[in-house]
């Protein structure tokens, strides 16, 4: 991590997205998204993301995306350590950031994503994330998503919504130099 | 944690990015965050070694691990999660592999980072951890996790990062942590 500076702070409550439609420019070779308690309505439900090279009119950049993650139950019943091909993406869809949040009360998803150089013009566009979430069987689910936008337009707006319903929580937005 | 850009190295055409100054007792983690690098051969991978204090050549001793998730543009083949026997080291001198074969399109590029932790010690191994993205040169998207230790009781004052072949384009910055 370099220094990170904060830019925005952005909250959802209840809501069908969170867009961040200013901060990304080329201030920063990196920006930071900081994921604080997502929570989603539906059940089983998680957060995706999308990015935007036209100001946040439209989020639908091609990507090619990998997932993966380690889980464990509460009861100890069962340990999981799996490539998710239901959760990579080839193509403009919503990228999967997190699945199966549960939707009891404490339920959320918390962590962090970084996207790579995205006012660059030459290159396509990096991210990962690492996001840890209660879910909703229940167990820990420490999803590790990573990828790269297949443009090289300049990103300058990030959307996340969740899968169905609606979603609640704080992303903060950091620019690292 | 307050950190300190210490060092940009910008390679344009480049045989390799070096690090031969600032690295010592100021700081216990060193962290090397890499923007868009670029080769000018095809399928060739980011790597880097080290050399200690008073010695000469980058061929300190190593060993480390590395897996990867992996994902085709066209969905061919199958998506996978894996640890990659043939790019970690068992008490080997060679350079540690960062990345698979990335591409050298013009829009082909990697971007992560890599901590070193403690180089200035004289009492114990030197541990490194990575984690770098790239496109790679057959379109697909890696994302690769590897780490390991220096076998030696030596500062570490010098990190080198280069291709396997061929030059690079691509900034690598060096923040000290404290």
């Amino acid at each position: 991590m370099g220094i990170p500076t904060l830019i925005s702070t952005n909250t959802a409550d209840g809501d069908s997205a969170l867009n961040i439609t200013s901060g990304i420019t080329s201030s920063y070779d990196e920006y930071m998204f900081v994921l604080i308690d997502m929570y989603i309505t539906a059940d089983a439900g998680g957060v995706q993301f999308n990015v935007s090279i036209d100001g946040g009119s439209n989020y639908n950049v091609s990507k090619n995306t990998t997932d993966f993650w380690a889980s464990h139950n509460e009861n100890d019943a069962e340990t999981q350590f799996q490539y998710n091909t239901g959760s990579d993406v080839s193509g403009t869809g919503n990228h999967l950031l997190t699945i199966g949040q549960g939707d009891n009360a404490d339920d959320s998803a918390s962590g962090i994503l970084y996207l790579f150089s995205p006012s660059n013009t030459t290159f396509v566009k990096h991210f990962y994330s690492r996001i840890h979430v209660s879910n909703y069987t229940p167990r820990a689910n420490n999803h590790y998503a990573a990828g790269y936008f297949n443009t090289t337009s300049a990103i300058n707006a990030v959307t996340f919504v969740p899968s169905s319903e609606t979603l609640s929580g704080t992303i903060q937005l950091y620019g690292i130099s | 944690m307050a950190m300190t850009l210490i060092t940009t190295n910008t390679s344009d055409g480049s045989a390799s990015s070096d690090f031969t100054s600032s690295i010592d007792s100021t700081y216990k983690l060193y962290i090397f965050k890499m923007y868009n690098v670029n080769p000018a051969t095809d399928s060739t991978h980011l790597k880097f070694q080290a050399n200690a204090a008073s010695q000469s050549g980058y061929n300190e001793t190593i060993t480390s691990t590395l897996f990867w998730a992996y994902h085709k543009e066209d969905n061919s083949g199958t998506p996978a999660l894996a640890y990659v026997a043939g790019y970690d080291q068992a008490q080997g001198t060679s350079y540690h592999i960062l990345s698979d074969g990335i591409g050298n399109d013009s829009d082909a590029s990697l971007a992560g980072e890599l901590y070193l932790f403690n180089p200035s010690n004289t009492t114990y191994v030197k541990h490194f951890q990575a984690t770098t993205q790239i496109y790679g040169s057959g379109d697909q998207s890696i994302n690769i996790f590897s780490a390991g230790y220096f076998n030696t009781t030596a500062a570490i004052d010098d990190i080198q990062f280069k291709m396997d072949s061929g030059n690079m384009d691509g900034v690598i910055k060096m923040y000290g942590v404290s």
